[in-house]
């Protein structure tokens, strides 16, 4: 930004300049995008234009023939999927989705809006691919691919989340989270992402998981959490890595072996799995359920996919349970079929404990950890006592992908009731299938781009705020592991006071254990209610 | 009549053009979203400024609390300190009210000799742009203190995880965001 005189400052007319969209050319302000990919990231996946390069620079490196990469990489991707070919041409901009975007909620900038964001696609598809916008140009809403016109493109796709709620209320079904996936798909033939999608993505290719975590860590990691669960309950839970012949593959967000909010959410699956006598393992090879290729391209979101079923043929496992992640499950509910079609070589799952057959589940093998904790709940097959969470007033904030993507509604609820005695609903325009977005997920959840994230989350944290002076509501349960990383910081700033923790830490604090000492403290080592230190 | 009370007689005429003002600090296309949107939850933004211009408002009126009406003034400076504006675009919507008074009462301030008491009320405007210009600085000084805070918590994890360093006191970790004090 210029350097302003004091006397251009005190002009208070601050009234922005009535431009259109086209003539308002975006700023790339810090604090609301991400680092640039490294070279490296791009490399192990061998993905185009792998360079060192800088967002804050004029020159960011593109191969020459930058522009007809990226034309010939729409046209390709018009002709393939169908639907991107309808979403780029039946938006009749009648502006249902443009004030239901989080960023546009809590931003205030235009070029948020669902419709605005599409657009900046939109006007290149049409002067490029459409008879009319190659005739009358800009007043077919047409414009050129320019250099700042790519610039703008990158700014604002890595400033969608692709929650989906936008495309809940558009008319025609237009999905505006997959025209953001196909811009980000061909930035990435340019070798445009940012690093905090490419760093995990090639660890993951290379490692395992986000995070880069080798297997001695990962070993290291979860008999820590075996000590911490034995100190807490007295009890030695048992758990193995890449045992064959286990019934079933559990598969977690790595950040759940990392982040210490998911930490304890993990130590609840590990009390959880141990006081049911589950046959289950985890693997070193497919320790991330999290795809960061999903936000990357479709064909690295399969790439990174397929590691998991690779695993599961060669442990022979029957089935696979996945922990609580979000955009794991729209990878999996929404992309894995369309894929690989059923799983051929896997059991129907069938809950060893409840005979329950997830029939849901009959294609993919996979049931999600709520589905089968509150399967047992229904069957009356744990015992519970929910006054240990009594210090905590919960709401739930439900995760894009899971609700709005998958239409996993009800679970978490069923047993946040059964584990929690005091349960608030926040107003219904921002849970469920309307649930506000965390301002941080589909890899935006790095920390130099904080002001984005603030903006983001704003409404979501409105909604929090509402009830937490409304009901004295002290925790932020949720199901999705860039939601535990994310949310703490979101309500640091918006609504201090709320401790955000996952479903399944609960549960861990709720579960009687068979053979357990007299607990006094929960999970996290604070002190269950009435064993306070006089 | 005196000042304050030619205010209360146009209360509702000069808060409504100064959330007029306040609000078209926006693009256009985001202005009209945040007057017509009228629910507090799908227009958080809107229903903040609206209420807060109108507390702060009372607050001048009825003799400043300052406790009171840092708390009113968080809640909009909050919200602009992480928008695209600039400090000074973010805290200026306090000065827009001297300009709304000005021109609205111009008349009655010239006929009735008011300029004294016109001085001394837009002396508590300074006032509450000071303050708003320390909760704004809090409010950045908080979003690098998250930067931070994430950074700290995730090399702290890391070193831990390289067995680089030990936690001896388990107990003393904390996983809701705070691990500085073991680094």
């Amino acid at each position: 930004m210029a350097v302003q005189k004091p006397e251009e400052l005190s002009k208070i007319d601050y009234k922005p300049p009535k431009t259109s969209w086209m003539d308002t050319p975006a700023e790339l302000r810090k604090d609301m995008f991400c680092w640039g990919n490294k070279e490296k990231s791009l490399k192990t996946v061998g993905f185009p234009n792998a360079r060192a390069w800088s967002v804050a620079d004029e020159d960011w490196k593109l191969p020459e023939n930058w522009k007809e990469i990226f034309l010939e990489g729409l046209k390709e991707r018009l002709s393939k999927y169908r639907s991107f070919q309808l979403f780029m041409d039946i938006c009749v901009r009648c502006g249902a989705c443009a004030d239901k975007c989080h960023f546009f909620i809590g931003g205030g900038d235009p070029k948020n809006m669902p419709v605005l964001r599409a657009e900046l696609l939109r006007s290149i598809y049409r002067n490029y691919f459409t008879t009319s916008g190659k005739m009358l140009g800009k007043v077919a809403g047409a414009r050129e691919l320019t250099y700042n016109v790519l610039k703008e493109l990158w700014y604002y796709a890595y400033q969608c989340t692709e929650c989906r709620r936008c495309s809940l209320f558009c008319p025609y079904g237009i999905d505006t989270a997959e025209v953001t996936i196909l811009v980000r798909e061909l930035l990435n033939l340019l070798g445009l992402n940012i690093e905090w999608i490419a760093g995990p993505v090639a660890n993951c290719w290379r490692t395992g998981n986000h995070m880069g975590l080798l297997p001695h860590t990962l070993r290291d990691t979860v008999d820590s959490f075996q000590a911490d669960l034995e100190t807490i309950t007295g009890v030695k839970v048992d758990y193995s890595f890449n045992r064959k012949g286990a019934e079933i593959l559990f598969v977690n967000p790595s950040g759940e072996f990392f982040d210490p909010v998911g930490n304890i959410t993990f130590m609840g699956y590990m009390l959880l799995f141990h006081e049911i006598g589950l046959d289950v393992t985890l693997s070193t090879y497919v320790s991330e359920g999290g795809n960061f290729g999903f936000f990357t391209s479709n064909e690295m979101a399969k790439r990174l996919h397929s590691k998991v079923y690779a695993e599961a043929k060669r442990l022979k496992v029957k089935w696979i349970i996945g922990g609580e992640c979000g955009h794991m499950w729209r990878v999996w509910h929404q992309y894995h079929n369309t894929w690989y079609g059923p799983v051929d070589f896997l059991k129907e799952p069938v809950s060893p404990i409840t005979g329950t057959k997830f029939e849901n589940a009959k294609s993919n093998k996979i049931v999600h950890i709520c589905e089968f904790t509150a399967d047992l709940i229904k069957h009356g097959k744990i015992k519970l006592d929910p006054s240990r969470n009594d210090n905590y007033k919960v709401t739930l904030h439900d995760s894009c992908n899971v609700s709005r993507g998958m239409g996993m509604l009800e679970e978490p609820r069923d047993i946040i009731k059964s584990v929690c005695n005091n349960f608030y609903e926040m107003p219904p325009n921002t849970i469920r299938e309307n649930t506000f977005c965390c301002g941080s997920g589909s890899g935006l959840n790095a920390s130099e781009n904080m002001e984005l994230r603030m903006r983001g989350g704003l409404p979501r944290a409105n909604a929090v705020n509402y009830v937490r002076d409304k009901f004295g509501v002290n925790t932020l349960a949720n199901i999705c592991q860039i939601d535990r990383a994310a949310l703490q910081a979101l309500m640091n700033y918006w609504a201090p006071d709320v401790v955000v923790r996952g479903v399944h830490e609960l549960v861990g604090n709720a579960l009687v254990l068979k053979g357990e000492k007299e607990r006094t403290t929960d999970l996290r080592g604070e002190p269950l209610p009435g064993k306070e230190a006089k | 009549m005196g000042l304050e009370n030619l205010l209360t007689h146009k209360r509702s005429t000069i808060l409504k053009k100064w959330s007029d003002v306040v609000i078209e600090t926006y693009p256009p296309e985001t202005a009209a979203f945040l007057k017509r949107q009228k629910d507090r939850f799908a227009n958080p933004v809107g229903s903040v400024v609206f209420q807060g211009l109108e507390d702060i408002f009372g607050e001048l009126l009825q003799g400043i609390d300052y406790e009171r009406v840092s708390a009113f003034l968080d809640n909009i400076i909050r919200i602009r300190a992480v928008q695209d504006f600039s400090p000074s675009h973010a805290i200026a919507f306090i000065f827009l009210l001297k300009k709304v008074i000005r021109e609205e009462l111009k008349k009655e301030i010239k006929e009735n000799g008011l300029s004294k008491e016109l001085l001394a009320l837009e002396s508590r405007i300074d006032e509450l742009a000071l303050l708003a210009f320390d909760i704004f600085m809090q409010c950045r000084e908080k979003i690098y203190e998250l930067k931070a805070m994430e950074l700290n918590n995730q090399t702290y994890s890391l070193l831990k995880k390289a067995k680089l360093i030990i936690d001896l006191e388990e107990q003393e970790s904390c996983p809701n965001g705070d691990n500085t004090k073991n680094l």
